[in-house]
């Protein structure tokens, strides 16, 4: 059992890595990744929401949303499920709220770094994608929170190694039409081909 | 010193106002190829030697050189005892040798034959593969290193001469020429003329042009069909052979220490790449921080693996004593891992950034069946993740000098 859990976690951070082989989450990545240590509150941030928001939409679809999990209520022929979407959003704009307040009161200098794009979260593809993929593959709560945290931790990985690089840009001689955002597609698509190195493992 | 005069006779032509300016950095190139810099550093630099730092990098086309002559015999050898083993006409489609009609031609006005005996034999047949490889890769390449120097006034470094020696050790014999083209094209400039040129990329230039062949023309780089050099024939890499259970690995380790097996051109020599390396760390360009832990990371955790071993997979059979000769892995940390551009910077940071490239070779190698060998994204990736390996070092140590004037 325990294998199973660590393999899910293996595969969510590295060979599923939410950044660099979905592509989900391009705006933040591309955007809060010109230092390192804005890139590594940003990412505790992603994961501390992904490992929050995972199970909690996961207890929500489970026993109001999905088809039949009324029954408990006395309503076993409701299927609540198109309210999913909203669902989530609506959880993970919460968890945002909560999380920049608590930001906002005991690590204001990340706060201030961060700015509009910690609210901004709340609409990273990112972590509603973490939430949809949990539906589509029937995640249990365990496993739930297991993948929330493992994918979590491979964007996070995944931008702090995009600002190390960003931050060893600032010595590069970049075309003057590359500089910001051109040459930082540029080096995400590399690192997509590096991150290539995992995919086939099949656990 | 003829030819001094020569060059220096047209050297207004190519100084700003000449009519050749444009022309400035091939003309450069050449000069400083052939003689010292008119400019050299005469005080230490980091290079902590007597070397100017335009040599550095011919340092590692010396340390290649014995390289580049096991890659001409054993490409030659590997086709030779293919043909050998064709003994009767009929093997031959149309009653011909399976080799294109050049090289038969060039092959039979030199009358040395196809015996897998003879050095000359091989070495001529391997050249006849190497070198128009190479010299696409030295003519697409440099044609977009003199475009990249003209426009944006930079100078043509000794870098590309490294890049273009590589890049054709790591591609199959049978790789078709526009593809090489391709692929150094994509190295030069995405892997490292769009961060600003030789000193300034993140991946190294030769792997990412490979990468990109392998991604987007996996037919013609890995499989079974490509390793020997003659059309249509399907021989194994030795580590393919051992991650098939159908198969039994069919060299001996001396024929894998010493090169004599299918694989990549320039790759397969543990001798050379030990020989390479000495060179390397003499000359104090290679880094035997990042070798040694390199080595140390994929013999411990292809050991641990063996030890625990495995009923399905046959990979976990292999000994560690297999895994260094098999395999890109010897040519990969000498020459490709220690780029001093692409690798982490701090001394500890080498030692991690090192044993991470081993521990991802064996993972890859015995986890992972999509790829056989897994040298070439090991590297990638950790050139990734270079700069943080760096970054976390530096900042360890700006913290024990604070804690330590402290007081």
């Amino acid at each position: 059992m325990i294998e199973h859990y660590l393999n899910l976690f293996i595969q969510s951070v590295f060979i599923e890595n939410l950044a660099l082989a979905f592509f989900l989450g391009m705006c933040t990545f591309l955007a809060v990744s010109r230092t390192v240590g804005t890139a590594v509150g940003l990412g505790i941030s992603v994961v501390t929401i992904q490992t929050i928001t995972v199970p909690v939409n996961n207890l929500i679809y489970n026993n109001m949303l999905k088809e039949g999990a009324l029954g408990w209520a006395g309503l076993p022929n409701v299927n609540l499920a198109f309210l999913g979407l909203i669902t989530f959003i609506g959880v993970i704009a919460a968890m945002v709220q909560i999380l920049e307040m608590a930001l906002d009161r005991f690590v204001p200098a990340l706060y201030t770094t961060l700015g509009i794009f910690l609210p901004l979260l709340t609409v990273n593809c990112a972590i509603l994608g973490g939430s949809l993929f949990m539906v589509e593959r029937n995640y249990t709560l365990t496993e739930s929170v297991i993948y929330g945290f493992g994918s979590g931790t491979g964007w996070a990985l995944a931008i702090i190694a995009l600002a190390g690089i960003r931050e060893k840009m600032k010595y590069s001689n970049v075309p003057a039409g590359l500089r910001g955002a051109g040459i930082t597609f540029l080096t995400a698509g590399l690192m997509a081909i590096a991150f290539m190195l995992f995919s086939g493992i099949q656990l | 010193m003829g030819l001094r005069n020569f060059l220096d006779k047209y050297h207004k032509h190519f100084e700003e106002g000449g009519k050749l300016e444009k022309l400035f950095p091939l003309y450069e190139m050449i000069d400083t190829f052939l003689y010292t810099p008119g400019k050299v550093t005469q005080r230490a630099s980091h290079v902590r030697d007597e070397m100017d730092l335009k040599r550095v990098m011919m340092w590692v086309v010396y340390s290649l050189i014995p390289a580049v002559f096991i890659a001409l015999y054993n490409t030659g050898l590997q086709a030779n005892l293919v043909l050998e083993q064709m003994t009767s006409p009929f093997d031959f489609p149309g009653g011909k040798l399976p080799i294109e009609s050049w090289r038969l031609d060039m092959l039979s006005a030199l009358g040395v034959g196809f015996s897998p005996n003879s050095i000359i034999a091989c070495m001529l047949h391997g050249a006849l593969y190497f070198f128009p490889v190479y010299i696409v890769t030295l003519v697409a390449g440099g044609i977009w290193e003199l475009i990249f120097a003209s426009v944006r006034k930079h100078e043509i470094n000794e870098g590309f001469l490294v890049t273009s020696l590589l890049f054709p050790m790591i591609m199959p014999p049978d790789i078709p020429l526009w593809q090489v083209a391709i692929g150094i094209s994509f190295g030069v400039v995405i892997g490292k003329e769009v961060f600003g040129g030789v000193g300034m990329n993140i991946f190294n230039p030769a792997l990412m042009g490979r990468a990109f062949l392998f991604f987007a023309y996996p037919a013609q780089i890995s499989g079974d069909k490509v390793w020997v050099a003659v059309d249509g024939v399907s021989r194994a890499t030795p580590l393919a052979e051992v991650a098939d259970p159908a198969l039994s690995i069919s060299v001996s380790w001396m024929d894998a220490f010493l090169g004599f097996i299918p694989g990549s051109m320039g790759e397969t020599s543990t001798l050379a790449a030990l020989f390479g390396a000495a060179v390397l760390i003499i000359g104090g360009i290679g880094s035997w921080r990042v070798m040694l832990s390199g080595v140390v990371g994929l013999v411990s955790l292809s050991a641990l693996l063996n030890v625990i071993g495995s009923s399905t997979n046959p990979m976990f059979n292999l000994s560690p004593m297999w895994h260094l000769v098999l395999g890109s892995f010897s040519f990969g940390i000498v020459w490709m891992a220690t780029d001093p551009v692409t690798s982490a910077q701090t001394e500890k940071g080498k030692y991690v950034y090192g044993f991470l490239i081993g521990i991802l070779v064996a993972l890859i190698r015995l986890v992972n069946p999509a790829y056989p060998e897994g040298v070439m994204l090991a590297i990638l990736f950790c050139n990734m993740f270079a700069p943080v390996i760096d970054k976390i070092f530096i900042q360890a140590n700006v913290k024990r000098r604070l804690a330590r004037n402290a007081r």
